[in-house]
């Protein structure tokens, strides 16, 4: 990045909230439903009808709240912002303004040298989402899908306190993981729960006031966040070095060409007209209340994340990215509990070969095809030294493909480690009876041909001899 | 016998039910027979439900045969036509929703019909409630039954003139500034509005919903308190109605005034109001001061704001309220529209009347980015102000008395170019709705052949007692029995 410039980037995170049932009616929120089936009257915006508060949505906002420890309030107000969409039935969006529920959050991120640094949360509010339009398979005319409108979100306000595309992604997955941890999102990014805005504007270094900045609308993926964010960046320093002004406006991101372009400038702005909603009471929370569901709180990601490094001693960053996903840190410590290997060698194996299984066939942690158990019991086979490291990553994928448990693959296939010093001892005798001239070069001093020499007995083993063993008695015998 | 069916009030009517005088089916069709021969004059009904009235009698007929139905089981009312009925034109006065069929039923209606009641068909309205003298109705104004010449008030003016009429022995209305207590004045009959949250807003087409409340127009006030112990009642449906205890407002009827905290507001006789008038009212007050109530003069400082406060709350609320009439999912639309703004504009253009539109502009305007703060919040400031005026007044008396409206019923035209005196017509009314409290008038006299309305209001659910002094002065007088000469 240029260093004469300093990016300063807020970002408006919107998570949708996992309640059965709309914020403001009792109609369903499941996804994928045929158009319109999930809209009742309220969120059809009849006349007449009014909205009723769902009040599991006040409880997962003051889970939220506890956990970036900010400030719940004990009064907040719903107020109407207004404007014109046919995908906004009632010509206003229900949504929170001068009063929100929560405010004065923080949480930490690391940045680019690694330390922590603290990003504020203004605020997080409750509102209820639109319906969408729908043009595809329509010539002149355009649809509308209601199934959405009043879905509960909360828009989760940062300080415009990040300064990299990195740290915006950084910022996000917190909040997606936190939002996971506290089971009131599903954080599900194609199906549009979890998505953000962001507010992007550059600065002299050194400069004390603020860029004009530009409005990055709905993205919905952490690469899309990181590219969006660098192009808007480079476009706003190229504009100003070249003579330019950046003007304020909500651009839309393209992913398909990488690029972000003007949707509306300020000017052509809608001016909302927030007013108190009359249909709506005031949300008072008592301190009991809040009391009472801080108790529900789940140990939250950095607590569990600084346990992990000093209850089990693994390095800083296996701990945070075990600790991202809460399903994925439920994994590791059920294996850690149920094997004698370290937890550090439990942390590769989950990390590294489940991870990459994982990935490969696309699967959620509790999806995999190997129980923790199953992976502690392999882990075991691999600390009494029954089989060797790389003997087990050929256990590991029979494991996968549901030849059963670590010991029945090793049995069935014949894997049991050579841990007898008689029988390796004869494999290398022969080995050195067979390669006289690497056993005379090695003799007048290229050590590394010991590799070769473990490699041949290694062969000869189909692998299954101890590896500790071998170079041991290999070294006494060229010696 | 049926001949006079219609000259009895609901609790008359309730008894010769039981009695088994008649049926429920004969007295439906009496009444559907003079909406039939006397609707057409008044205008006062938008759609007749005959069919389903006869039926539903019908049904009360069959229950009460077999010993059950409820307390209104059989007698008929009808609706205003602002409160959604499932499977009927709904239409709120407006061309908007000239052909909207409700999917659904209000509370008030769904309650009412619970209890037995038959509904005649729906009242016509100023357009939205919009109006104080049901002219802005698209569907024509109402005529007063006292004189065809005059307006029925309003918006409530269908509601007033079918019972005023005795095409109806009631009907519902509802009330933002004075929309069924000033129509009652005006056509001789008893109206209610209860306080804010006592009655559901839910299936009644919102116009201001800070202010907005369902009551009823009947020619007494025991009728009145039996139509408010059905509709009254917290519903899980509406967030601003109120989970309090529904007393039983009948047996709350009887009990004399004796010492019955009157207050008086001085600013009610001053200029504004019409001399006439002003003796009516002072009459009526004599009556109640010599059936034990103690008069008190009162103070509403505040009260001359109450109109430019409620013209600032009121269309802020409706412009919001009334975006949901975007062409889109129901209501009039426009036809081949070029796009979506056009759509847009033409729909709400073609669909909205001019004092609805006046009302949806000072509304935007006053919620605008830069006005905001010097209308809207300013607004709310006086309107709190206003509450607390009520507020110490009812510290030393049980209610406040006056008048209804500043003059009897005005000729049918001759405010309508001139909104601000039209405004004016609901200054004593429109504080209660401000400030949430119970109003209710009731008929104390003529001027020149026209009633006159006397004007209670209590304090927070201070209905019983509205309700106990306007019964009680009822048993004094004869004003609320009087009936226009042509709808005898």
């Amino acid at each position: 990045m240029n260093a004469s410039w300093e990016v300063v980037i807020g970002l408006e995170v919107h998570a949708q909230l996992a309640t059965k049932s709309k914020i403001f009616s009792g109609a369903p929120t499941a996804y994928g439903a045929e158009p319109n089936t999930q809209a009742c009257l309220v969120d059809l915006g009849y006349p007449g009808v009014l909205p009723v508060l769902n009040e599991e949505v006040v409880r997962m906002a003051t889970k939220f709240g506890l956990a970036v420890n900010a400030t719940v309030a004990e009064r907040s107000v719903f107020a109407r912002k207004n404007y014109f969409y046919p995908d906004l039935p009632k010509g206003y969006q229900i949504s929170q303004f001068e009063l929100p529920i929560v405010e004065h959050g923080e949480l930490f991120i690391s940045d680019a040298d690694g330390n922590d640094k603290r990003i504020g949360i203004t605020r997080a509010h409750l509102e209820e989402d639109a319906g969408k339009s729908i043009h595809e398979g329509l010539d002149t005319s355009s649809g509308i899908d209601l199934n959405r409108a009043g879905t509960p979100l909360l828009e989760i306000v940062s300080e415009p306190e990040l300064s990299s595309a990195k740290e915006a992604v950084a910022y996000m997955r917190k909040i997606h993981t936190i939002v996971r941890y506290l089971e009131i999102s599903d954080g599900n990014m194609q199906e549009g729960s979890f998505r953000c805005d962001a507010n992007v504007s550059v600065r002299p270094r050194g400069q004390k006031e603020l860029g004009t900045r530009a409005e990055l609308k709905n993205l919905n993926s952490f690469r899309f966040v990181e590219k969006a964010i660098n192009f808007e960046i480079e476009r706003q320093i190229e504009l100003i070095e070249d003579g330019g002004e950046v003007v304020q406006e909500t651009r839309l991101y393209d992913s398909d060409k990488d690029e972000t372009r003007s949707m509306r400038s300020k000017e052509e702005a809608n001016d909302y007209r927030y007013f108190p909603d009359p249909d709506l009471l005031p949300v008072e929370i008592s301190a009991d209340y809040i009391e009472a569901v801080r108790a529900t709180l789940p140990e939250l990601p950095a607590a569990k994340q600084e346990r992990f490094v000093t209850e089990y001693d693994l390095k800083p960053g296996d701990a945070s990215i075990l600790t991202a996903s809460i399903a994925l840190a439920d994994y590791f410590e059920a294996v850690v509990v149920a094997t004698e290997a370290t937890a550090q060698v439990a942390a590769n194996w989950v990390l590294g070969d489940l991870a990459a299984a994982l990935n490969r066939d696309g699967l959620d942690v509790d999806a995999g095809k190997i129980s923790a158990q199953q992976l502690a019991g392999l882990l075991d086979r691999i600390a009494d030294a029954t089989i060797s490291g790389k003997i087990a990553k050929e256990v590991f994928d029979a494991m996968w493909s549901g030849e059963g448990g670590a010991d029945d693959i090793i049995q069935a296939r014949g894997l049991k480690q050579i841990t007898d010093s008689s029988a390796i001892e004869s494999v290398v005798d022969a080995v050195i009876a067979a390669n006289p001239g690497q056993v005379a070069e090695y003799k007048s001093g290229k050590d590394k041909l010991i590799g070769f020499f473990v490699g041949q007995v290694m062969k000869e083993t189909g692998g299954k001899a101890n590896p500790g063993q071998v170079n041991k008695i290999l070294k006494d015998k060229l010696s | 016998m049926s001949q006079d069916l219609h000259t009895q009030t609901l609790t008359q009517l309730a008894a010769g039910l039981d009695r088994g005088d008649f049926s429920s089916v004969e007295l439906t069709e009496a009444l559907l027979a003079r909406i039939e021969s006397h609707g057409k004059t008044l205008n006062a009904f938008v759609t007749v439900t005959a069919e389903r009235a006869l039926a539903a009698a019908q049904r009360a007929d069959t229950a009460r045969a077999a010993g059950d139905g409820g307390v209104l089981n059989g007698l008929p009312l009808a609706h205003k036509d602002i409160f959604c009925t499932r499977d009927v034109l709904t239409t709120c006065g407006s061309r908007m929703l000239e052909n909207f069929i409700s999917p659904y039923d209000a509370t008030v209606v769904e309650r009412l019909a619970g209890a037995g009641a038959v509904v005649l068909g729906k009242t016509n309205m100023d357009e939205f409630a919009m109006g104080s003298s049901n002219e802005t109705s698209y569907f024509g104004p109402v005529k007063n039954p006292w004189d065809l010449a005059c307006s029925p008030g309003g918006s409530s003016g269908g509601s007033s003139a079918a019972v005023a009429a005795r095409l109806t022995p009631a009907a519902t209305g509802t009330d933002t500034g004075g929309s069924i207590r000033q129509p009652a004045a005006l056509t001789g009959t008893v109206g209610l509005k209860p306080t804010y949250g006592r009655v559901s807003r839910y299936g009644m087409i919102a116009f201001a919903s800070s202010l907005d409340q369902a009551g009823v127009i009947t020619r007494s006030s025991e009728d009145a308190a039996l139509l408010l112990g059905v509709m009254a009642g917290f519903d899980k449906r509406d967030s601003t109605s109120i989970d309090q205890v529904v007393p039983d407002y009948v047996a709350g009827l009887s009990g004399s005034l004796k010492g019955l905290r009157v207050g008086i507001v001085r600013q009610h006789f001053d200029a504004g109001l019409d001399e006439k008038c002003a003796a009516a009212v002072r009459e009526s007050l004599a009556v109640l001061e010599s059936q034990g109530a103690i008069l008190t003069e009162v103070d509403l400082p505040n009260l001359d704001l109450s109109v430019p406060t409620y013209y600032v709350v009121a269309p802020a609320e409706c412009s919001s309220n009334l975006s949901r009439f975007d062409g889109v999912r129901f209501g009039h639309r426009a036809d081949n529209p070029e796009d979506l703004y056009d759509l847009y504009c033409r729909s709400r253009g073609e669909g909205f009347g001019a004092e609805v539109k006046r009302r949806i502009m000072t509304g935007t305007y006053v919620l605008s980015a830069g006005y905001y703060d010097a209308y809207y919040l300013k607004a709310q400031q006086v309107r709190q102000l206003i509450a607390d005026d009520f507020r110490k007044a009812f510290a030393n008396v049980d209610v406040i008395a006056g008048p209804t409206a500043p003059t009897p019923a005005f000729k049918l035209g001759d405010k309508t170019d001139d909104p601000i005196t039209m405004y004016l017509n609901d200054i004593y009314t429109i504080g209660a709705n401000l400030a949430g409290l119970p109003g209710l008038s009731t008929p104390c006299g003529f001027v020149a052949g026209l009633p006159v309305g006397l004007h209670l209001v209590g304090p927070h659910w201070g209905e019983e007692t509205l309700l106990r002094c306007a019964h009680q002065y009822e048993q004094q007088t004869n004003w609320h029995k009087a009936c226009p000469e042509d709808f005898e």
